[in-house]
């Protein structure tokens, strides 16, 4: 629904700036431009996005999001202490966060979803409910391979070049998540 | 940082390699892996066209008319308190609420201004450094049937907030683009 009220107030705006400055014509235009760059786009991006997914498919099958989420057990045992004395809690969320890291979306949804029906206990959220929660809406990516795939669609050499300032962002904006709900988990009962 | 540059340049050989070999040591069968991990990227990237069909038209009009000027100008000063260029502003406003959005907006941001500038840089990384914040919370408070979410709202748009800040700040350090 917010989508539908931004895309109207933005057709609505461009209508008002395009009269205003004398520029209609160009509008109008930019209109089909812009649908047929969202199929250029997409279609150039697309070939990233399989290989991707394909080669985070394979490296699930090989272990590697198994050997993660063990990896990162004693991290998440000290952010959920409640949650770390049932094995199966921490099993759900060490296997929800490597799949995150290693971007795979579609299997992490399905794996946060049962951390979060294992860990609720009435319809208010727990402490730690909500730091898991928030550490997904932050995200913790190791590779964007969809904003590689736009930079290289759009001609750039070197798509990874962003990686160091992406890590370096996202541990950034995790922490300041976990401090903020630890915090406010004071306050808001 | 050259040193960095260059292992990154060879992070996907790397990646396949290790991958190569864990499949050998493992005598696991990939190429059918990948071939159906594949096939949903392929389903996500065309389940993704009509969303960008329809944001692109408007985006484009939308800088066509000048609109988007006009709007980067008048938050330029408060963007500028915060440290991020204005011209990044809107995906800061559109990220929480929309993934494709922010990607049609990340992506006219990234070609109007040059993949290596500032802003082109930046954009990207916020885009590969956020999530849809108000998706992911109802997606999990709605599964768990959590009626209080308490302070998780609050929170995760202090960590959004954070990462759209840092992103500024980390592509500034490490491309070394001089401080405005």
């Amino acid at each position: 629904m917010a989508m539908s009220k931004i895309w109207a107030a933005m057709a609505v705006l461009a209508l008002v700036f395009g009269i205003i400055n004398g520029k209609i014509e160009e509008v109008s235009a930019a209109a089909l431009e812009g649908a047929s760059a969202a199929i250029t786009l997409s279609i150039s991006i697309a070939g990233a996005l399989c290989l991707w997914t394909g080669v985070m498919e394979a490296m699930k099958l090989c272990g590697f999001a198994s050997a993660l989420a063990k990896a990162m057990r004693p991290l998440l045992s000290f952010l959920f202490p409640e949650a770390s004395r049932k094995p199966e809690h921490l099993e759900a969320i060490s296997a929800n966060v490597s799949a995150n890291l290693l971007g795979l979306g579609n299997a992490a949804t399905p794996l946060g979803i049962k951390a979060v029906r294992l860990m609720r206990k009435s319809d208010t959220a727990t402490d730690e409910l909500c730091l898991f929660v928030v550490m997904n809406t932050a995200s913790i990516q190791l590779i964007p391979a969809t904003v590689a795939g736009i930079r290289s669609a759009l001609g750039c050499q070197t798509p990874f070049d962003i990686l160091p300032a992406v890590w370096m962002t996202s541990i950034l904006s995790v922490t300041a998540g976990i401090i903020s709900s630890k915090l406010l988990a004071r306050f808001v009962r | 940082m050259k040193a960095l540059q260059s292992l990154l340049s060879a992070i996907i050989p790397i990646l396949f390699t290790l991958l190569a070999l864990a499949a050998v040591l493992r005598k696991a069968d990939i190429f059918t892996a990948i071939r159906n991990g594949a096939k949903e990227g392929l389903s996500t990237a065309a389940g993704l066209i009509p969303s960008l069909v329809a944001l692109f038209s408007v985006i484009y009009m939308f800088r066509a008319s000048g609109a988007m000027d006009f709007f980067t100008d008048i938050l330029r000063p408060a963007a500028q308190w915060i440290g991020i260029p204005a011209e990044c502003v809107p995906i800061l406003l559109i990220r929480p609420l929309s993934g494709s959005g922010a990607l049609a907006l990340g992506a006219d941001i990234i070609r109007t201004h040059g993949v290596n500038s500032l802003i082109g840089r930046t954009a990207a990384v916020m885009l590969g450094s956020t999530e849809t914040t108000f998706y992911v919370i109802a997606v999990y408070f709605g599964a768990a049937d959590i009626k209080k979410t308490r302070h998780a709202v609050p929170a995760a748009l202090v960590a959004d907030l954070a990462g759209f800040c840092m992103a500024a700040v980390s592509t500034r350090l490490l491309f070394q683009f001089p401080v405005t």
